[in-house]
């Protein structure tokens, strides 16, 4: 507790009274029993004789798993090709349904607010906080396995993320501009066209970009429910244990993130 | 900003205003737009859709979204409760710990307040983490440890260091450096500097990225039953695989309601810190 005392011991000054102490030392003890619960209830799920194995079953899975299996990579090309089919239409899909999303939602710019605006904010919600290996799975149960389901399912996990960082940019935009646009008698369509649209291009450009970034991770693992793209590959190899073509894989896989990153950095760091 | 000179104005007057193109250079407008195009013929030509497949599933996709109608919560309701009483569970265990790891790596990850050789190895964990996929971990992990929470609980725990350390580091690079200064003018000791120094600028921040993450937690946690590292997702998987999909419905409306009520939750904490 910080407190400022005389040397008589009396109290001058102190940060909290009793009463927000007390509150305090109890939201602390409810915190730390919650996380004992929760790590009781671990404990109890684990095997503990796997646990205290594991350093030997690491390195053995080590030393199988080099040197990776170089030769593999002949049959990588085409599963990297597909990866970043999928990453790239998928975002392109996902810009051309984001944007009426986007529209719809800002509050701005919403046809309706009370109507509208809230069906445009559940699609952003539950479009986002599902995971696109989630959507996959749902997509192959309908529409079967494959590249295809991989595209639809990026597509759809990223209407959310784009329609969200876009409404907000809108939201954001200089009403002057587009006063400005109104009173040269412009229609409703002209008046986005000239005053809304250039103002958030350099978002837009962003976010394009930034998510693109963002699918060419989850499209790499897309493969391990059968959607497609070198998480097929992947799948298959642990499922033969074949570890050296594993290490492989993860290498391309780690080399096709960062140049992803690099990429989009550049790219944004040329748009601002 | 300069305006046009005389003899551009000349040949801009008489002339109608055209709308000024968004990359100026034109070489690099239309060699992107002609490569964008060469390169969408070239991907688009090799998706090989099954259209016949694809007729065939919109039926079973209408009657998914029927099944968000009316979700089936009760004919397997001791699976979807187990799996979601585990996914809660390896969120909370693994979000406090992630957080208590990555502050310390997040302080030796900024450049302003420590020595070379630990900023280095700080920024090697972090960028190491932040490479990695959760469920390409998770499956290192389940391969190692073997099924359970306690592979998902290690993935997610690693991959909050890997977020919350970077974001942390950066935030106290870019903090106010005359506070800890005259912290560290009083003579106060390197605790004592990191703890009224430091620790006051950076603390809201902290706790509304740590919000963000334990959300960020919960979502991932939905994914790694795919791989047997415990939770909701295993139960899900089965769900589709029998095409049950009012119960497919009913967990995915839960996770929608609780990453929802996360996120208002993480609203007010933050607009209540900051």
């Amino acid at each position: 507790m910080v407190s400022i005392k005389r040397s008589d011991g009396s109290q001058v000054w102190r940060k909290r009274t009793t009463g927000q102490s007390m509150v305090r030392w109890f939201g602390w003890l409810v915190g730390v029993a919650v996380f004992v619960w929760a790590w009781n209830f671990i404990s109890e799920a684990t095997t503990w004789f796997f646990v205290w194995d594991a350093p030997r079953i690491a390195g053995d899975i080590f030393s199988r798993a080099t040197p990776p299996r170089w030769s593999y990579m002949e049959k990588l090309w085409e599963p990297i090709w597909d990866t970043l089919n999928i990453a790239t239409l998928g975002t392109i899909f996902a810009l051309f349904m984001a944007i009426p999303v986007a529209f719809m939602a800002a509050r701005n710019t919403t046809p309706s607010r009370w109507i509208v605006r809230p069906i445009a904010l559940l699609i952003i919600v539950s479009t986002r906080s599902i995971n696109s290996l989630i959507w996959a799975l749902l997509l192959i149960a309908i529409i079967g396995p494959g590249v295809f389901a991989g595209i639809v399912a990026i597509s759809i996990r990223s209407i959310g993320f784009c329609a969200k960082l876009l409404y907000e940019a809108i939201e954001e935009i200089n009403e002057v501009q587009v006063e400005a646009i109104t009173a040269t008698g412009a229609s409703k369509l002209q008046t986005m066209a000239y005053g809304i649209v250039p103002q958030i291009m350099p978002a837009f450009a962003g976010i394009a970009v930034f998510r693109w970034d963002i699918n060419i991770r989850e499209s790499t693992v897309l493969g391990l429910v059968g959607a497609g793209g070198i998480g097929l590959q992947l799948s298959s190899s642990l499922n033969v244990l074949a570890w050296p073509q594993v290490t492989l894989i993860l290498l391309v896989i780690l080399l096709a993130v960062v140049i992803g990153e690099w990429v989009s950095a550049k790219v944004r760091g040329a748009i601002i | 900003m300069t305006g046009p000179s005389v003899s551009e104005l000349d040949t801009i007057i008489g002339n109608s205003w055209k709308k000024p193109a968004f990359i100026k250079r034109t070489w690099l407008r239309w060699g992107l737009l002609i490569g964008a195009l060469i390169y969408l013929v070239l991907a688009i030509n090799s998706v090989e859709v099954n259209w016949h497949r694809v007729w065939e599933g919109l039926d079973r996709g209408a009657r998914f979204v029927a099944a968000f109608a009316r979700p089936d919560f009760v004919t397997r309701w001791t699976d979807i409760s187990a799996g979601m009483l585990e996914s809660i569970i390896m969120t909370i265990a693994s979000s406090v710990v992630g957080i208590a790891i990555s502050i310390p790596i997040g302080l030796g990850a900024a450049r302003n307040i420590s020595p070379l050789p630990v900023y280095l190895v700080c920024r090697g964990i972090v960028a190491i983490s932040r490479a990695l996929q959760e469920i390409i971990v998770a499956i290192l992990l389940v391969a190692i440890f073997g099924f359970g929470p306690l592979a998902g609980f290690l993935t997610l725990s690693f991959a909050t260091i890997g977020f919350l350390s970077k974001l942390l580091a950066e935030d106290i690079e870019a903090m106010d450096k005359v506070q800890a200064e005259a912290i560290r003018a009083s003579g106060a000791r390197w605790w004592q500097w990191i703890n009224y120094g430091v620790q006051p600028q950076v603390m809201p921040r902290l706790i509304g990225l740590s919000m963000y993450r334990l959300d960020i937690n919960f979502r991932e946690s939905a994914i790694l039953g795919l791989v047997g590292a415990g939770g909701i997702g295993a139960t899900l998987n089965t769900a589709f695989d029998r095409y049950e999909y009012d119960t497919a419905a009913a967990i995915l409306i839960i996770i929608i309601v609780i990453v929802m009520g996360l996120e208002y939750l993480s609203g007010i904490i933050r607009a209540r810190v900051q």
